[in-house]
């Protein structure tokens, strides 16, 4: 493939960055919004260019014929910084099923919000939010790293785009700097994301140490999987000391091969939001909505579930490491879930419900193993990654438009919107029978396949998960009908009567909510499984209908059904079920409601044990011994030239007294001596 | 009675110590400036002194003696100029007053 299209994928987002950067308050906030989105399309459409061409034109450099396999096409690898011979930090662009297929979904979500953002970032009389160029610049900004990061050829480049995601993502969240909260959420985020990509940059560090290598091609080519090693000879030996125990290097009981993926896998739960590392996936939602949906919905958040698919065959080789992701991903799936249920801040819930779809997708890469279905997991893993893109964005962008027009995060505020607002209710709607899983819409499908996946695994983690999804779907209910039923307002909370949107902001809905009703169908099994075999014969339309697991399929939709049933009896309209629920299991609500009181465990922690038992001593040492002897010894002079000081005066008759009392007293010395 | 060297030496010495204890005690700049020329009369007296008793017949110690009476003036002159100077800026010739050029 030639390396033109690829580079301009990269390169224009860049260019809008810096043009809107440099000049955008200099243009008119129409041509920067304009020319904003208009280079996102150009960026979308050579991004499906580009995935078209890898998946459908059956170009040997992209799949081998006679086996059917995807293969990885490095389209273009440039040496950035040669250090060494052999230590060499490469640019470059890799194609395989995984980087066409978020090229796609970056470009796409990246797009609509950039569509969406000319209606959101203004008031109702057309006024412009202050900083919108910024914004704009903001966002090809963070298009830009992400597209940098799914694309990157080693390790190494996907450490810098991963944190220069982190640095936009940091940007966005503070967009409003003036507003107290949302500096303090994007000093969270930041700092948090920073602590996890410690253990990224450590793992990165054992992983290279020991196999000499960044290039994911060396780490994740199937040879290396299936024991072949066809990779360069110093990475054979180095991952095949890794493997090895008897002859890898142990520490603390476990491979280091083990430790470098545990490690990696840290950084990956930094930004994917798992278990304890979450905390700052809710307050992140400080940022403008559109942002929210795009960074913290869509895209970089599953930048940890893409980390742990790229590295997917290195993983396979640790039963370890995998299992420390299910286990992860479970308890982060439920425990989003539950808190979930008693959110008031609709993006809060959001929030949540997006920590849980993504330990959904951790859960799946943790149970795919290839002997199952051809590592089902993992194909299943990607397929809900793309589809919950679609659904969350459509969800988000839709809380936006209810927010735009209420002009409050709170549910309470809202009520009874079905009728001022049909599109936004009907695609909130297809958005949440989306993520509830109910067939046809893309949840379905996705969420079917890691439910089947996580039954081949083991029986537990499948009711586990089954509960989850049933949670989800009683979640998800719970907020659609507090925002679009019950009784409205007789004032609306909102300046004035609320309506739906400018076409700006209704198209981006109405494309993701038919995206969600179809994206269910696409094969998948065909395009993304973790060593590019081809699942299917032929596919069709229907294709992912008939290979569903009928058994698991008509459980989790019983379950999704059921659960929104019971959020119907609930909360369809006002009544006292739901405060009966509470006032029975007081404790538990209260735990829920606090988030599991995982953030004053946070602020314990930091500002008690950290702050008061190592920092404040510290401090102390540092002001009172190194700077008090600084100190000191500026005060002693200081003292000593006061006390001398007084012996100059410039009083000339002193002097003389002086000099006359020393003369006559060396005169009296001399005399006595010479006697 | 003969005339000896005592006899100018001690008028000469005491004229010094006067010149002394008023330089040192005094806080009028042009007393100061009185006491400065005692001393240094006296000094040119113990040169005249010196001379005609000790060198007679040589003029060194006149000559140096007349040179120090004409620096002796030019220096007073010059002293006297900046008392002048110095009390139009302040208005005293006090030494403890005048203290504006101290650090």
């Amino acid at each position: 493939m030639e390396p033109v299209i690829p580079i301009i994928i990269l390169a224009l987002p860049l260019t809008m960055f810096l043009v809107l950067g440099l000049f955008g308050h200099k243009m008119k906030h129409p041509v920067a919004g304009v020319l904003g989105t208009a280079g996102m399309g150009v960026t979308m459409v050579l991004a499906y260019i580009t995935a078209f061409t890898y998946f459908f034109s059956g170009n040997p450099e992209f799949i081998d014929a006679d086996t059917h396999t995807r293969l990885q096409a490095i389209v273009f690898n440039v040496d950035w910084l040669a250090f060494t011979d052999s230590l060499v930090i490469r640019l470059g662009f890799l194609l395989d099923p995984i980087s066409a297929l978020l090229l796609v979904v970056i470009t796409t979500i990246s797009f609509m919000v950039h569509l969406y953002s000319n209606g959101y970032m203004r008031d109702h009389h057309g006024v412009w939010e202050t900083g919108f160029q910024r914004f704009y610049a903001f966002l090809s900004l963070f298009s830009f790293s992400m597209l940098g990061l799914v694309v990157a050829t080693n390790i190494f480049q996907m450490y810098i785009f991963w944190e220069l995601v982190g640095a936009s993502s940091y940007l966005l969240i503070g967009f409003y700097y003036t507003k107290p909260s949302a500096v303090s959420a994007s000093k969270k985020a930041f700092i948090v994301t920073r602590f996890a990509d410690l253990g990224f940059l450590l793992g990165i560090l054992v992983l290279s140490f020991y196999t000499g290598t960044f290039n994911f091609t060396d780490f994740t080519s199937t040879e290396v999987a299936e024991g072949v090693y066809r990779v360069s000879e110093g990475t054979a030996e180095g991952i095949r000391a890794m493997i090895q125990n008897s002859a890898a290097p142990m520490f603390m009981g476990a491979s280091v091969l083990t430790w470098a993926l545990v490690l990696i896998f840290m950084g990956g739960m930094g930004k994917s939001a798992m278990m304890p590392l979450h905390i700052w996936l809710p307050d992140a939602m400080e940022g403008p909505t559109p942002v929210s949906a795009l960074i913290h919905a869509a895209t970089m958040v599953v930048a940890g579930v893409y980390l742990v698919a790229r590295l997917f065959p290195l993983y396979l080789m640790e039963e370890a490491s995998l299992n420390i992701i299910v286990v992860v991903g479970a308890l982060t799936a439920l425990y989003a879930a539950m808190v979930a249920c008693t959110q008031i801040d609709i993006k809060r819930v959001l929030a949540f419900s997006t920590i849980s779809q993504i330990a959904f997708m951790m859960v799946s890469l943790g149970v795919a193993r290839p002997e199952f279905h051809h590592g089902l997991g993992y194909m299943a893993g990607m397929f809900h990654l793309f589809t919950h893109a679609m659904f969350k964005a459509l969800l988000f962008l839709c809380a936006g438009a209810l927010i735009h027009a209420i002009g409050s995060n709170d549910y309470t505020a809202m009520h009874g919107l079905r009728k001022h607002m049909p599109i936004t209710h009907i695609t909130f709607l297809i958005g949440c029978l989306a993520i509830a899983g109910i067939i046809p819409f893309a949840g379905f499908f996705s969420k079917d396949e890691i439910l089947t996946a996580t039954l081949g695994h083991s029986t537990l983690w499948y009711v586990w998960m089954s509960l989850v999804a049933g949670l989800t779907a009683f979640y998800m209910f719970r907020l659609y009908y507090l925002i679009f039923w019950w009784k409205e307002h007789k004032v609306p909370a909102g300046h004035h009567a609320p309506h739906d949107q400018p076409w700006t902001m209704t198209l981006p809905l109405v494309i993701l909510a038919v995206v969600s009703c179809l994206a269910g169908f696409v094969p998948f099994g065909n395009l993304v499984t973790w060593n590019g075999e081809e699942m299917f014969e032929s596919v069709s339309f229907i294709t992912n209908l008939k290979a569903l697991d009928w058994t698991v399929a008509s459980v989790s939709l019983a379950v999704a059904v059921v659960a929104i049933l019971l959020a119907t009896v609930m909360y369809k309209k006002e009544n006292p079920l739901p405060s009966k629920m509470k006032n029975a299991l007081p404790a538990l609500w209260r735990w829920c409601h606090h988030r599991f009181y995982w953030d004053e465990l946070y602020m314990f922690i930091t500002h008690k044990i950290i702050f008061g038992c190592i920092s404040k001593p510290i401090a102390w040492f540092d002001r009172h011994i190194v700077d008090g002897t600084m100190d000191g010894i500026a005060y002693v002079v200081q003292r000593s030239s006061y006390a001398i000081r007084t012996l100059q005066s410039g009083n000339i008759q002193k002097y003389v007294w002086v000099y006359l009392i020393g003369a006559l007293l060396l005169g009296a010395v001399t005399a006595v001596c010479l006697m | 009675m003969e005339i000896t060297m005592l006899y100018y030496l001690i008028p000469s010495l005491i004229m010094f110590c006067c010149g002394v204890y008023g330089f040192i005690t005094r806080r009028n700049m042009i007393a100061i400036l009185i006491s400065l020329e005692l001393m240094l009369n006296s000094v040119d007296i113990n040169f005249a002194v010196f001379n005609r008793f000790l060198f007679p017949g040589e003029l060194e110690g006149m000559f140096f003696t007349l040179f120090a009476i004409g620096i002796a003036a030019a220096e007073t002159a010059l002293a006297i100029a900046i008392i002048i100077n110095v009390f139009r800026v302040s208005e005293k010739i006090d030494v403890s007053d005048v203290t504006k050029m101290k650090f």
